[in-house]
């Protein structure tokens, strides 16, 4: 995605405008690589096509390991390494064993879920991101089309965003 | 919008009464049965474990105690063991259906008042359905007074008046008399209790037929001021049920194992009550959409009911383990009794693990993934777990109390479950045809309609 530099900008003022566009453009044959706007938009997602994330299974997983680990951790503590008289009960039973389960269950599942969010989302700390228009945080939606993934000419791609509702249509260029 | 109307057809009206005639021979032959075998399984369940049996029943209630120690003055010439077996497995049954489906009913009213406190849009298109079970409420009520009259003997043992003797009375139960006889004196009426009993059930009968009337007249004039209304009236008995279903749930269930109390209690039973009434509140609109109706409520709003079956079942598990751990943990003989009595005996055991399997590992797992709570397959299968689980969770708390070593499960307790679930859908269908099936004129109808999660 480094070599990847060269993108065309459509800015859009209104969402409604800009969901109608987003089909429009995808309808024509032309790959969208992001849209950027300040606030979020209700359909943008099935507008453009993407499918529902995976996320809730890294968290399940994630969370079965809290609960494999803080059961080995305890068991082997408690009733090998370690063993302690604690209320007069068994080195190993289960019952006290099960808030500190719980625990790592939800801190291993929500730690997990944010790092397996930020690796798949490319959120590396240091990480300078492509700033596409300043306006994207202000009033302006923004459609990024990367030149290198589609098959069209710059100025066909062009002339169907500005087609398709665009107050304005840019070129954008990345050094990287 | 249009009206949308249930209409409730003879064939389901056949496959009710077939289930309560089932029910009434299924309770019958249960009760010959229990009768025949009276003797024999008594004969053989004390010679199986009559040390384990001895030592636990001494701890496990100071009634027995009090019988080894001094035979007299304590419950046992009144005849507290009077009522044989198979009586008091019915009664014991009855107490468990009583109070099962009047948490059925109230949470009908609880789940309407939930959804106007937090000013929920979502629930717009299926609030009759709660409403309509709130009908039971009345006859749950007039059921409930009078049955406490009938089984008290064997049901409460507090109720015996010797307990409160002078010499030889039971100490424990002394001094929570006040609780029940107030003002009176210990031992004569429980004054205080059965005004509770009345009081709680006029009030919350009250309230909904409070909301009940500002819903219904919403569809008549379309006022938005009704639904202000029905927000006041919600929020305020948001409060008084707050303290009353506590308040319930010690009389009603804890107060059976009188020399015992857990802090956890009213929770408990609350958490159970409601679990159970959002599983049957999803229930019916499942069944409703399978037979065509409820077209306003789509996979969305589903989605939300079941993730509320979700949360909740995780609730009742996280206040179930609040109140055993803590027990477990400081290990007090008579905190520890009541679950040694349902842990450590083998009528018992199987329902204590099932309870938990049933009401927290099969719905924690079966709706774990969004598609499980957005598709209807799923739903059919995990709320008749939770609606069957929540009935063995109230077998648990209520039948080790009342029957001691002579409690069982078979033909009694499934037979009258049935004879009172089909006479509590049937009166939640004939109220389903009263009104029509959701509010035309509810302000957030729009907003429910256009749910998208």
């Amino acid at each position: 995605m480094e070599n990847n530099k060269h993108f065309v900008l459509g800015v859009y003022d209104d969402e409604d405008v800009l969901l109608t566009a987003i089909k429009a453009v995808r309808e024509s044959g032309v790959k969208i690589h992001e849209v950027y706007s300040p606030f979020p938009v209700h359909g943008i997602d099935e507008a453009l096509g993407y499918k529902r994330t995976r996320l809730p299974i890294a968290a399940f997983l994630f969370g079965l390991l809290g609960t494999t680990l803080a059961l080995t951790m305890q068991v082997w503590m408690l009733g090998f390494d370690w063993p302690m008289i604690i209320g007069g009960k068994d080195f190993v039973s289960l019952p006290p064993f099960i808030p500190v389960t719980f625990e790592l269950t939800v801190l291993l599942s929500a730690l997990g879920m944010v790092g397996t969010f930020m690796i798949v989302s490319d959120l590396k700390p240091y990480k300078q991101p492509r700033i596409f228009d300043v306006r994207i945080t202000d009033d302006k939606h923004v459609m990024a089309i990367d030149l290198s993934a589609n098959n069209l000419a710059k100025d066909d791609i062009k002339k169907i965003v500005s087609s398709s509702g665009a107050g304005e249509v840019n070129d954008k260029d990345f050094e990287d | 919008m249009t009206e949308e109307r249930f209409s409730f057809t003879s064939k389901a009206k056949k496959t009710l009464v077939i289930i309560a005639i089932v029910g009434v021979v299924l309770l019958g032959l249960g009760v010959i049965l229990t009768m025949s075998g009276d003797h024999g399984h008594e004969a053989e369940g004390h010679a199986i474990n009559t040390v384990t049996e001895h030592s636990m029943l001494a701890s496990a209630d100071e009634q027995e105690q009090g019988t080894a120690v001094s035979e007299e003055g304590h419950g046992e010439a009144e005849g507290h063991h009077g009522s044989p077996v198979w009586l008091k497995r019915l009664f014991s049954n009855l107490w468990i259906n009583n109070v099962y489906f009047t948490g059925l009913a109230i949470i009908g009213v609880f789940f309407i008042a939930i959804q106007y406190a937090a000013q929920a849009g979502w629930s717009a298109g299926m609030k009759r359905i709660p409403l309509a079970m709130a009908h039971w409420l009345p006859i749950a009520g007039v059921l409930m007074v009078i049955s406490w009259f009938v089984v008290k003997f064997d049901v409460f043992h507090w109720t015996h008046e010797s307990l409160y003797a002078e010499v030889g009375g039971d100490e424990i139960i002394k001094g929570k008399a006040g609780l029940w006889y107030w003002p009176l004196e210990s031992g004569t009426f429980p004054l205080f209790y059965i005004l509770r009993m009345v009081i709680f059930f006029a009030l919350w009968y009250m309230f909904f037929i409070w909301i009940k009337r500002e819903m219904l007249e919403e569809d008549i004039d379309g006022n938005v001021k009704h639904w202000y209304k029905a927000r006041k009236y919600s929020a305020i008995f948001l409060v008084v049920f707050a303290v009353t279903s506590s308040i319930a749930a010690w009389d009603w269930v804890m107060s059976i194992d009188p020399h015992w109390f857990s802090t956890m209690f009213g929770w408990y039973m609350f958490a159970s009550w409601w679990v159970n009434g959002l599983a049957a509140i999803t229930f019916i609109v499942v069944m409703l959409k399978q037979n065509g109706y409820l077209k306003v409520v789509n996979a969305n709003h589903l989605h939300d009911i079941g993730k509320f079956i979700f949360g909740f079942s995780i609730f009742w598990t996280y206040i179930w383990f609040s109140q055993f751990l803590l027990i477990y943990y400081a290990n007090i003989p008579e905190e520890t009794v009541y679950f040694i009595q349902r842990i450590e005996t083998s009528q018992y055991k199987w329902v204590f693990f099932l309870n938990l399997i049933l009401n927290f590992f099969l719905p924690f797992l079966l709706l774990m993934t969004r598609d499980a709570k957005r598709h209807m397959a799923l739903l059919k299968v995990v709320c008749p777990i939770v609606i069957v689980g929540h009935w063995f969770d109230f077998y648990l708390m209520v039948t080790p109390g009342v029957m001691q070593f002579d409690g069982g499960f078979g033909f009694i307790e499934i037979g009258m479950a049935m004879i009172f679930l089909a006479a509590f859908v049937w009166v939640t269908l004939v109220s389903l045809t009263k009104a029509p099936l959701y509010a035309k004129n509810h302000p957030m109808l729009q907003e429910s309609l256009h749910h998208h999660i």
